[in-house]
């Protein structure tokens, strides 16, 4: 193991460790603080320039009434929830077929698709901004939920690819071989072998889907203009441009907007770190 | 007998060429969407580059004419600049990352917890930490005034001004991008095999020499992808110019992500063909690395078949 265990070290390095650890923590939690405190204040303690001293009102519960019906943050977070939740299943459908196909055959394109994927992957959004907007006014779905779940559904095929194809390659082949022997179909195989060995690929992208497309803003700014359709990142954006000093509102939208990827974060933590990387970690 | 011998003829047939045929069936629906959404679409970006258009009348044909003008356009260079800017400091994530990640891998009581509120600014859409930055760094009522007034710099604006915005946009960017290397190094970290460092140990190799010469290499893949997500972020970097001062002040914290953006899609008017020439070369700088990526991969291909 690497550094050296702190056990086998000397007591006062043990003691020192311990005590720097937490302190760690708060200095790099400071900014997370910092809207905790502040989502809990009022006006008053705002204009009085306490930020960091104890809150003179508890106040979380009324900035959260106010955030909730003097705003359309409601709409906001169930906007989100219409966006992250389809494109989540889509990805991950289209991409169980895709990685799957991928990993199995072998065929002459075969690389060249899958480099296709990952290329795509990362390529700037800039380089697709005017001709995806241009499409999507074209089909009639600009401003529409649909319009940006079509969109975030394809774009992330392919890192949902790159991930499936990966980890089906890892799985054993003699299983699908014995089942060929059989007589099982292509699909029989997908459906009755493969799909239920990717259980744990399954669950790493359904996280990490979810959480980058809550997390999108670019393309619900260039996709999504009215109130109707708008997530919750381009949402807390514009009410940012209404709030001006009202930091109390802003920190509580900001942990409104914040909670779900970290709900989801901590349930699924240990298949969200697989998934970023790459399906690199034993456990 | 006939009949039974043509049924069993197509089940041949079906048979011989289902494996053939399935691969495509499974990749169609995937492969059609990404083409239409994903691949499609940057040739068309291209293509626009070479025109005058503003989105709603025709385009009108200019050749290189967007990219002479983006030659002698100031803000061009603005962007491409603090574009470097972000690419040098932000790979100060991976460092960090690392040195975070060496820190916590260790068992003492409560780690689990402490690991996994290390990582939450990752989780965290970037737009509030954009938000939260921007008011950490208010002149007047921010958090860091207090220490802005204790050396001196009373009412200074880091994101007004010029010299300063792009470094207080990065570091503000940095707090994700820390977390997420600090992720990829721990996983690598865990992943270390101990009979290594244990031989290491015993030929007497400690410390730093232990860490250069036999962990830095076993985290080989760790370091790989951290350094390419690391770069796509800082190419990629969009949010947080957005969020915090939209290219501001006069554009000197902009980005060519931004820049194109702002050319194409905002008050300032809807110039697509010159947006799309922006795009495309921040496309042409990004496809190095994407290219680096791929050949790595082919390379990791190749010897997983050899």
């Amino acid at each position: 193991m690497f550094p050296t265990p702190i056990h086998q070290r000397p007591i006062v390095n043990q003691y020192i460790y311990k005590i720097f650890l937490p302190i760690s923590l708060i200095i790099w939690l400071i900014p997370i603080f910092g809207i905790l405190m502040t989502s809990i204040r009022g006006l008053g303690d705002i204009t009085a320039g306490n930020m960091w001293g104890t809150p003179s009102e508890f106040l979380l519960f009324s900035n959260l009434h106010d955030v909730f019906t003097n705003t359309p943050m409601i709409k906001y977070t169930l906007n989100s929830f219409k966006v992250t939740i389809p494109t989540m299943l889509g990805a991950v459908a289209l991409s169980c077929m895709t990685g799957f196909a991928l990993a199995n055959y072998k065929f002459r394109t075969n690389l060249i698709i899958f480099f296709i994927f990952i290329a795509g992957n990362f390529v700037p959004f800039q380089i697709l901004m005017i001709p995806v907007r241009d499409l999507t006014f074209k089909i009639g779905l600009y401003n529409t939920i649909t319009g940006l779940v079509l969109f975030h559904v394809a774009f992330q095929t392919g890192f949902c690819t790159l991930f499936m194809r990966n980890f089906i390659k890892a799985l054993p082949q003699e299983l699908i071989e014995a089942a060929r022997m059989d007589g099982a179909s292509e699909f029989r195989i997908f459906w009755k072998i493969i799909l239920p060995l990717t259980r744990p690929a399954i669950a790493a992208l359904c996280v990490l889907i979810f959480t980058f497309i809550w997390n999108d803003y670019f393309w619900a700014t260039v996709l999504i203009q009215g109130d109707h359709a708008m997530p919750i990142t381009a949402g807390l954006k514009s009410l940012n441009g209404q709030w001006i000093t009202a930091y109390h509102l802003l920190s509580t939208g900001s942990i409104v907007a914040a909670i779900p990827p970290v709900i989801m974060f901590f349930l699924m933590q240990k298949h969200f770190i697989a998934g970023l990387t790459l399906g690199a970690t034993k456990g | 007998m006939e009949l039974n011998n043509s049924k069993s003829k197509r089940i041949t047939w079906w048979q011989r060429n289902q494996v053939k045929i399935s691969p495509w069936i499974f990749l169609a629906p995937g492969l059609i969407f990404f083409s239409i959404y994903v691949i499609a679409p940057i040739f068309v970006s291209i293509g626009i580059s070479f025109y005058q258009w503003d989105g709603l009348s025709p385009s009108m044909y200019v050749g290189l004419q967007n990219y002479i003008e983006l030659l002698d356009d100031e803000y061009f260079y603005i962007s491409l600049w603090n574009n470097l800017k972000w690419l040098i400091f932000f790979m100060l994530a991976v460092p960090i990352g690392l040195g975070l990640a060496i820190f916590l891998n260790q068992i003492v009581f409560g780690i689990r917890l402490i690991k996994s509120l290390f990582f939450f600014p990752f989780v965290i859409s970037q737009v509030v930490i954009g938000l939260i930055f921007t008011w950490f760094y208010q002149p007047n009522y921010g958090v860091i005034a207090p220490f802005l007034n204790l050396i001196g710099l009373e009412g200074f604006s880091i994101l007004a001004n010029e010299n300063t915005a792009t470094y207080g946009i990065i570091f503000a960017g940095l707090y994700p991008q820390i977390a997420y290397c600090l992720i990829l190094y721990l996983t690598g970290l865990n992943n270390i095999n101990p009979e290594q460092i244990e031989a290491g140990r015993m030929d007497g190799a400690k410390g730093f020499h232990l860490f250069w010469n036999i962990v830095l290499p076993q985290l080989r893949h760790a370091t790989f992808l951290a350094v390419v997500v690391t770069v796509i972020g800082a190419l990629r970097s969009f949010d947080m110019v957005a969020i915090m001062t939209q290219g501001g002040p006069y554009g000197y914290s902009n980005v060519l992500a931004y820049y194109m953006f702002e050319q194409a899609l905002s008050e300032y008017g809807y110039r697509m063909g010159y947006g799309s020439a922006i795009a495309t070369v921040l496309f042409t700088i990004m496809m190095f690395y994407i290219l680096f990526f791929i050949y790595r991969m082919y390379r990791n291909e190749r010897e997983d078949n050899n």
